[in-house]
C-alpha cells in the first residue's frame, strides 16, 4: 500500500464529504419548515403564508441544487478512491446506498421539480403533499446513509467469507436496526433542523433590524423559534443516546472522547475539562463531575467504562488471535479443502481485521514481532486530544442552541420582535450550527480511526491502487470547482435575501402593506 | 428463511436489472444530456435557449437519480464491478462527475441574473454537462468491450495498469461518438414531444436527421469491428454459475469475434441489434414525415436496442481483464452474496413500481408543450 495515496484519499474524502454536508443539514431542516409554513397557508388560507413559503423555497432551491450535485461525488467516490473497501464490504454497505437511491432520492428529486414548477398546476392541498414528499425523501436519504455509516461504526449482521475474501451479510435485520445507526439518524436530522432554524431565524432577524419585510420576518422567526427549540432539545437528548450506543459498540472511541486512560471504579466521572497528553498517556488538570459518565453511558451505577490502557491490552489479544486467522486464511488460499485451516480460521475469524493492522509494519502479519504487535495495538487509539476537544466544543454548542432558542421562543411568544441585541446575536451566530455539524462528523469518523470498518478493515487497506499524481489531480480540481460553486452560491443566496419575495405583491405582503391590487383570488404568480 | 430463488437465477435477474438501470438512465436522462448537447446548435437567442432548457428543467433531477441508483445498485449487486471500474477509470469518472456537477448548478443558476455573459457561460456549462458524460460513458463502454488492463491479487485487491489516454483508441472513440449521437437523437426526440413547433424544433430536426444517420453508420461500423478485429473473450473450462464470487477461479482467454458467439447459440438475441438499427431508421423517417411522437419512439428503440446489444454480446462477461486470464468479471463470479441479491430484489420489486408510478404522475401533471410564450410569461421558468 502506498501510504501517501491513502492519506490523500482520506483528505479528498473528508473535503468532499464535509463540503457536501454544508448543504445537507439545511435541506433536511428547511424542507420540513417549508411543510410547516405551507400547512399554515393551507389551513388559514392567508396569502402572506404563501409568500413566506415561496420565499424560503427559493433559498431552499439554491441550497438544494448543490446538495444534489455534491452528493453524486459521494456515491462514486467509494469506488474511485476506496476500491478495496468497496470490494471488501460492498455486499453489506452497497445495499443501503442502493435503497437510498430507490426509496429516497427518487422521491425528493422527482417532486422537487414539481414543488417549484407546480404552484399553478396543483391544488393547494396537493402542492402541500408534494412539498411534504420532498421533505420525506430528503430525511429518508439521511436514514439510509446513516444505516450505512452506522454499520461502519458497528459492523453487525455480517461475517468474513474466505471463499470470496470479503465480508458478507448474514442478518440484514440487525444491519437495519443497528442501534448505532438509529441513534445517529435521529441525532443527525435533528442537527439539520437546528441548522435550518438558525438560518431562518438569522435572516428574519436581519430583516427586522433593517425594518424590511417585517410581516414575513416576524412570522418566520416565530416558526423558527418553536421548531428550533424542539430540535435543539432533541439534538442533545438524542446525542446522549449516541453516547449510550458508544458504550457497547465503540468503547475505544468513548474512552478517547473522555481521555480516560485508566478504567475507573464504577460509576465513572465525566470530565468537563482537562489537558490530555498522548505522550504520557494521562490527562492533566481534570475537572470531573463524579458518577455522571457512568450514569450516562451505562445507565447504571455499577456498569464500568473501560479506559484506554485496558482496551489496548484487549486489542493486543485480538491481534494475536487475528494472526492465527490470517495464517489459516493464507493456507485456505493455497488449498480450499484444508479442513484444519478452516477450523482455525472459524475459531479466530472475528479478529482477522486486527491482524491486518500489522500490515502497516510488516508485509505478512504472521512474521510480526511482539513490538510490532504492541505498536499495532496502540494504533487502535484514535487521536485523543482532538476527539476530546471536538466533543466538548460540539456538545457546548448543542447546549448553547437550547438556551438561544428558549430565549427566541420566549420573545416570540410575548411578541417582542424589537430586542436589538438578540436580533444582532441571531445574525452573528448563523455559522455556528454548521460548525457544530461538521465537528460532529469529524468526531464520528476521525474517532473511528484507524478503522474504516470498526474492528474489520483498517482504513489504510481500503484505498484504491492509484498514484499520488492521480489523487492530487482530483483534489486540486475538486477544490477549484467546489470553491467556485461556493462563491457563486453565497452570492446568489445573498442576492435572493436582499431582494426578498419575488413579486411586487409578495413584497407588499411581506412588508405588512395591504397590496394595492388586493383580493384573494385569482392569485397572481409570484 | 429460505431464499425462494437459487443463486444462479438471482445473478441472472440482477444482470437483467443492471441492463434495466442503464436503459432507464439513458431513456430518461439521456434526452436531458442530448438537449444540453444540442443547446448551442438549436437555440441562438436567450428565449430560444430557455425554451430548450425548460423543456427538461422540471424533470432532469429525477432522471439523474437513475445514475445515482445505478452507482448504488452496482455497488450492492456487483461490488467487484463497482470497485474495479470506478477506480480503474478514475480520471474519466472524475471528468463525468465534474461535468455532472456543473449541470444542476447551470440549470438552477443560469436565469438568476439577467446578464448575457453570465447566461452564456452557464449555457456552455450545460453543453459540457451533456456532451462530456455522453462521450465518456460511450468510451467507457468501448473499453469494457475491449477488456480493461487490471489484475487481482490473491486478496482480490485490484491493480489497474492503464491510463486516461489509454482509454482512447479508434474503437472506443467510435463507441463514444455513437453514444453522443444516440443521446442527441433522443434529445431531438424529446423536443419533438415537448417543445412547440418553431425555429428551435426545426433546427432540432435537422440535427436529429444527422444524428440518426450517424447512429446507423457508427453502430454498423462498430459491429464490423467487433466481428473482424481482435475483440472478445471466451470462458475456458467450467465455471459453476452458483459458485462463490471469486474471479480467480475462472479462466478467460482473448478470442477474436467471441462477442458474436451468443447470437449463434441464441438467435433470438439478434432482436437487439435489429432494434438498434430499426430505431434510428424509424426516427429518420419520422423527421422526414414530420411525425413528432414517432421520432421519440424511434430514438427510444435505438437506446434499448444498442444498450441491449452490448450486454447480450458480452454475456456472461461484465468486465473482462485484458491482461490477466484469472481476473475477468462475469455474471457468475462478480456478484454479491445470495442473500444480498435476494434482499435487493425484494426492495426493488416493492419500490421500483412506486417510483415509476409517481414519475408518470409528475410527467402527467407537467404534460403539455413548452412554448416561447410560456418562456416570456411564466415566472416559475428558469
Amino acid at each position: 500500500m502506498d501510504l501517501a495515496v491513502v492519506e490523500l484519499s482520506r483528505l479528498q474524502f473528508a473535503l468532499t464529504a464535509m463540503y457536501h454536508f454544508l448543504f445537507v443539514p439545511l435541506t433536511l431542516g428547511l424542507s420540513f419548515m417549508l411543510v410547516i409554513m405551507e400547512s399554515i397557508y393551507v389551513i388559514t388560507e392567508r396569502e402572506i403564508w404563501r409568500t413566506i413559503t415561496r420565499f424560503w423555497a427559493r433559498l431552499f432551491g439554491i441550497n438544494f441544487v448543490l446538495g444534489v450535485a455534491t452528493g453524486l461525488t459521494m456515491e462514486f467516490e467509494f469506488g474511485m478512491n476506496w476500491s478495496y473497501y468497496s470490494h471488501y464490504v460492498g455486499d453489506i454497505f452497497g445495499a443501503p446506498l442502493a435503497i437510498e437511491g430507490l426509496m429516497a432520492f427518487f422521491l425528493e428529486a422527482t417532486f422537487v421539480g414539481l414543488m417549484f414548477f407546480g404552484w399553478d398546476k396543483l391544488s393547494k392541498q396537493l402542492h402541500l403533499l408534494v412539498t411534504f414528499l420532498v421533505a420525506l425523501g430528503s430525511n429518508l436519504s439521511a436514514l439510509w446513509i446513516l444505516i450505512a455509516n452506522g454499520w461502519m461504526q458497528n459492523p453487525v449482521g455480517s461475517r468474513f467469507n474466505p471463499d470470496t475474501m470479503r465480508m458478507e451479510v448474514v442478518d440484514f435485520y440487525s444491519v437495519l436496526f443497528n442501534p448505532v445507526a438509529q441513534a445517529k439518524f435521529v441525532h443527525t436530522v435533528s442537527a439539520g433542523y437546528v441548522t435550518a432554524s438558525v438560518f431562518v431565524l438569522g435572516i428574519s432577524a436581519w430583516y427586522l433590524l433593517r425594518g424590511r419585510y417585517t410581516a414575513l420576518a416576524k412570522r418566520s422567526l416565530t416558526v423558527a423559534a418553536a421548531f428550533g427549540l424542539a430540535s435543539s432539545l432533541s439534538v442533545v437528548v438524542l446525542g446522549d443516546e449516541s453516547g449510550y450506543a458508544l458504550t457497547d459498540h465503540q468503547k475505544m472511541k468513548l474512552a478517547a472522547i473522555e481521555a480516560m486512560w485508566h478504567t475507573e471504579k464504577a460509576p465513572a466521572g465525566l470530565t468537563l475539562f482537562g489537558l490530555p497528553s498522548v505522550k504520557d498517556r494521562e490527562t492533566r488538570y481534570e475537572i470531573k463531575i463524579p458518577y455522571v459518565l457512568g450514569l450516562i453511558s451505562t445507565r447504571s451505577l455499577t456498569g464500568q467504562v473501560q479506559g484506554i490502557n485496558e482496551l489496548v491490552l484487549h486489542a493486543q489479544e485480538r491481534i494475536e488471535s487475528g494472526k492465527l486467522a490470517y495464517g489459516a486464511l493464507e493456507d485456505l488460499k493455497a488449498d480450499r479443502t484444508n479442513a484444519t485451516a478452516r477450523a482455525t480460521f472459524e475459531a479466530n475469524r472475528s479478529n482477522l481485521g486486527y491482524a491486518m493492522l500489522l500490515k502497516r509494519y510488516v508485509p505478512d502479519p504472521r512474521n510480526a514481532t511482539a513490538d510490532q504487535v504492541m505498536q499495532a495495538a496502540w494504533d487502535t487509539v484514535p487521536n485523543v486530544p482532538v476527539t476530546f476537544w471536538l466533543f466538548r466544543l460540539m456538545a457546548g454548542l448543542g447546549f448553547f442552541f437550547i438556551g438561544f432558542f428558549a430565549l427566541a421562543f420566549y420573545y416570540a411568544t410575548v411578541r417582542r420582535f424589537d430586542v436589538k441585541w438578540f436580533l444582532r446575536a441571531a445574525v452573528i451566530i448563523m455559522p455556528l450550527p454548521w460548525l457544530a455539524a461538521e465537528m460532529g462528523w469529524v468526531l464520528a469518523e476521525y474517532g473511528r480511526q484507524p478503522w474504516a470498518i470498526e474492528g474489520v478493515l483498517p482504513t489504510f487497506l481500503g484505498a484504491s491502487s492509484l498514484t499520488v499524481a492521480q489523487v492530487w489531480t482530483t483534489i486540486a480540481a475538486f477544490t477549484l470547482l467546489y470553491s467556485a460553486l461556493a462563491f457563486i452560491e453565497v452570492r446568489l443566496m445573498l442576492a435572493a435575501i436582499r431582494k426578498g419575495p419575488d413579486s411586487k405583491r409578495g413584497r407588499d405582503l411581506a412588508s405588512g402593506v395591504e397590496p394595492t391590487d388586493a383580493g384573494y383570488a385569482p392569485l397572481p404568480a409570484e | 428463511m429460505a431464499i425462494p430463488f437459487d443463486y444462479e437465477t438471482l445473478r441472472l435477474i440482477w444482470w437483467l436489472l443492471l441492463g434495466v438501470l442503464l436503459i432507464g438512465f439513458t431513456l430518461t436522462d439521456g434526452y436531458d444530456l442530448g438537449v444540453a448537447t444540442l443547446l448551442p446548435f438549436i437555440a441562438r437567442t436567450d428565449e430560444e435557449r430557455r425554451l430548450a432548457i425548460n423543456s427538461i428543467a422540471p424533470t432532469w433531477e429525477g432522471h439523474q437519480v437513475w445514475l445515482i441508483l445505478g452507482g448504488g445498485a452496482i455497488f450492492a449487486a456487483w461490488p467487484f464491478v463497482y470497485a474495479i471500474s470506478f477506480s480503474g477509470f478514475y480520471l474519466a469518472i472524475f471528468l463525468v462527475l465534474a461535468a455532472l456537477i456543473l449541470r444542476p448548478v447551470a440549470f438552477k443558476y443560469r436565469s438568476k441574473h439577467d446578464d448575457s455573459a453570465w447566461r452564456s457561460r452557464w449555457d456552455w456549462a450545460l453543453f459540457v454537462g451533456g456532451f462530456v458524460p455522453a462521450l465518456v460513458f460511450g468510451v467507457a463502454v468501448g473499453n469494457v468491450l475491449l477488456g480493461a488492463p487490471f489484475r487481482l491479487n490473491s486478496d482480490l485487491r485490484a491493480f489497474y495498469e492503464g491510463s486516461l489516454l489509454g482509454l482512447f483508441s479508434p474503437f472506443t472513440l467510435l463507441t463514444g461518438l455513437l453514444s453522443v449521437a444516440m443521446v442527441v437523437l433522443h434529445g431531438a426526440g424529446w423536443l419533438a414531444l415537448k417543445a412547440e413547433d418553431g425555429v428551435v424544433m426545426d433546427r432540432a430536426r435537422r440535427w436529429g436527421k444527422i444524428a440518426a444517420l450517424l447512429v446507423i453508420a457508427l453502430f454498423a461500423i462498430g459491429g464490423v469491428m467487433v466481428a473482424t478485429m481482435n475483440i472478445g473473450y471466451r470462458l475456458e473450462g467450467e465455471l459453476d454459475p452458483a459458485g462463490p464470487s471469486n474471479p480467480l477461479w475462472a479462466t478467460s482467454v482473448p478470442a477474436a469475434g467471441a462477442w458474436l458467439d451468443n447470437y449463434g447459440r441464441h438467435p433470438w438475441m439478434l432482436l437487439a441489434p435489429i432494434l438498434g438499427f430499426l430505431g434510428p431508421i424509424l426516427a429518420y423517417a419520422a423527421i422526414a414525415g414530420r411525425k413528432q411522437s414517432l421520432l421519440f419512439i424511434g430514438s427510444a428503440l435505438a437506446v434499448v436496442g444498442i444498450i441491449s446489444t452490448v450486454g447480450l454480446s458480452m454475456f456472461p462477461f461484465i468486465l473482462p481483464s485484458s491482461i490477466d486470464p484469472h481476473s475477468s468479471l462475469m455474471v457468475w463470479n462478480a456478484s454479491s452474496s445470495h442473500l444480498t441479491l435476494w434482499i435487493m430484489l425484494v426492495v426493488t420489486l416493492i419500490f421500483l413500481p412506486i417510483v415509476l408510478a409517481y414519475t408518470a404522475w409528475v410527467l402527467k401533471i407537467l404534460f403539455g408543450r413548452v412554448t416561447l410564450d410560456d418562456v416570456r410569461t411564466n415566472p416559475d421558468f428558469y
